[in-house]
């Protein structure tokens, strides 16, 4: 199991733990957390599953492929660790990882 | 004017030999099945046609038709596909299904491929982003609420005229800081643009052309106004600043000024008239949502999922490519009918039915996926959530007259005209 910490735009602060091999988007839509929309059902094609990554999880992650960075483009929200949740697969080296959502998905 | 522009002899008229109206969609010739001729869809007769393409052919090829041959795609799965394939499947030239005149030959963001789509689409869609919707929410919420309130109780009124485009004409009227007193140019423009000759709203590609001169006219004054002023919030302001879009050559604004009058018009007011006239045909779904308020949201989605404002996108395919099995060669049409793929039973449960708490709701295909991806969602789904946690303040039960008047057209999937009678909650 592997545990992430979700931090809502607030500042209240909720853990889950998944199996590894889901993805973060799955792991907040499974467990209710909120501020993830994943219209899409995790494809990478629409955008509401944006998480700011911690900065020190940011060099564990694989790069983002170019569908990934097209849409992320599209978000008036973006920062530096902007990432899709859904192209974040968890995997052991990811165990306690931290992501804040942004206040709104667009 | 150009030339090209007048081409009647594409013949969509209502008496036009391709209309499908009272035919019987599983006798008919597989092959002869042609979605997009406006007749069902006006007749609301086009369900079952879907449906028969999504079991026997979900990549339909209509080798004949009025608007030319073209696949049709039908399943939800096969939709996300194309949709989701910028790369294989552009949107160059056009994402209408007529070539060469048709409204969105006129150069604008939602038909153009990466990367100047991007560009262009990244100057305007802050306007529409929820951080600046937060800001509007109180103006539409006072808005709608005068709108509902000048309404007449117990008697027969079209809620099409008085409630949908009243409520989205004045919020196009805020978003580009238009003259409100002129608001109503904006629907007619938007009518005017999508329109099928012979359909109703105008009868030939001139009247068209008329129209949108006079619209262009009217929006570069705007410009110019707004070029010498300092950069504003509203779209045409971001535009006229906006490092993309700031030396647009004029048709290409104005192709950019009708997409957004065009999305942020029909869509939204068909839904609004759509909601009402879903909770007219399933009242036990009326009853959920009058014991809880809080469905609300969930219902917007739903209602925008049964509603499918926009039937269809084209593509065009970029090189020869298989989909679902079949062949598809370079340069052919791909229409993703957002309107099946939204009925399709293997990824949503009982589609035929408006469901007010229904699981999943937000996964339907209205807004599209990919890059192309309605860039208005947001702002449509809190105009509908305002209007209808106002409506359940103050009505028991909003109900529709006889059967409402369809408009005339494959593309736009929506109502001329449905009258209601209110009827206004009981006093506590």
């Amino acid at each position: 199991m592997v545990k992430v910490v979700f931090t809502d735009h607030a500042g209240s602060e909720q853990s889950v733990e998944v199996a590894t091999g889901v993805s973060i988007m799955e792991a907040a839509v499974s467990n209710g957390i909120s501020g993830i929309d994943a219209d899409c059902g995790g494809s990478c094609s629409c955008a509401t599953c944006h998480v700011y990554v911690d900065k020190a999880w940011l060099g564990k992650l694989d790069a983002m492929n170019p569908d990934e960075d097209a849409m992320l483009g599209l978000s008036t929200d973006r920062q530096d660790n902007s990432r899709l949740s859904c192209q974040i697969r968890l995997r052991d080296e990811l165990d306690g990882i931290a992501v804040t959502t942004p206040e709104f998905q667009f | 004017m150009s030339d090209s522009i007048v081409n009647e002899e594409i013949d969509r008229r209502p008496e036009s030999k391709w209309s499908m109206v009272g035919k019987d969609p599983y006798s008919m010739p597989l092959e002869k099945i042609d979605l997009a001729h406006p007749g069902i869809w006006q007749e609301n007769e086009f369900l079952p046609f879907l449906k028969r393409l999504r079991e026997e052919a979900p990549v339909h090829y209509c080798a004949e038709s009025a608007t030319g041959p073209y696949w049709s795609v039908t399943k939800y799965k096969d939709i996300m596909e194309v949709d989701t394939s910028p790369h294989i499947y552009s949107s160059e030239p056009t994402i209408g299904i007529v070539d060469a005149y048709e409204q969105f030959t006129i150069p604008s963001f939602i038909s153009m491929d990466p990367p100047k789509h991007d560009e262009q689409r990244r100057v305007v869609q802050g306007v529409v982003a929820p951080t600046n919707l937060k800001a509007l929410e109180g103006l539409i919420r006072q808005r709608a609420q005068t709108i509902l309130d000048g309404l007449p109780i117990g008697e027969e009124f079209d809620w099409v005229e008085r409630v949908s485009i009243e409520l989205t004409t004045q919020m196009l009227a805020t978003l580009f800081d238009f003259p409100f007193e002129d608001r109503h140019k904006l629907t007619y423009w938007s009518d005017v643009a999508t329109a099928i000759p012979g359909g109703g709203i105008i009868d030939n590609n001139e009247q068209r052309w008329a129209a949108m001169e006079d619209c262009l006219a009217t929006f570069t004054r705007l410009w110019n106004e707004r070029i010498n002023a300092e950069p504003g919030n509203d779209l045409i302001s971001m535009l006229a600043h906006g490092e993309a879009t700031k030396n647009m050559p004029p048709m290409e604004y104005l192709g950019n000024i009708l997409l957004l009058i065009v999305g942020g018009n029909d869509t939204t007011r068909n839904s609004i008239t759509g909601g009402v006239l879903a909770l007219n045909q399933f009242p036990e779904e009326y009853d959920k949502l009058r014991s809880d308020h809080s469905l609300i949201p969930n219902m917007v989605s739903e209602i925008i999922r049964w509603q499918t404002p926009l039937a269809y996108m084209r593509r065009t395919a970029k090189v020869d490519t298989v989909l679902n099995g079949q062949q598809i060669k370079k340069g052919e049409k791909v229409i993703m009918w957002y309107a099946s793929g939204n009925q399709d039973d293997e990824v949503i449960e009982n589609p035929e039915r408006m469901i007010v708490d229904r699981p999943n709701a937000r996964q339907h295909l209205s807004f599209g996926f990919g890059l192309h991806r309605c860039m208005g969602n947001r702002l449509a789904e809190m105009q509908l959530r305002i209007v209808w946690e106002e409506i359940m303040q103050r009505f028991e039960r909003i109900e529709v007259v006889g059967e409402p008047e369809r408009i005339y057209s494959s593309f736009v999937k929506g109502y001329a005209k449905m009258n209601v009678v209110l009827h206004p909650k009981k006093a506590a």
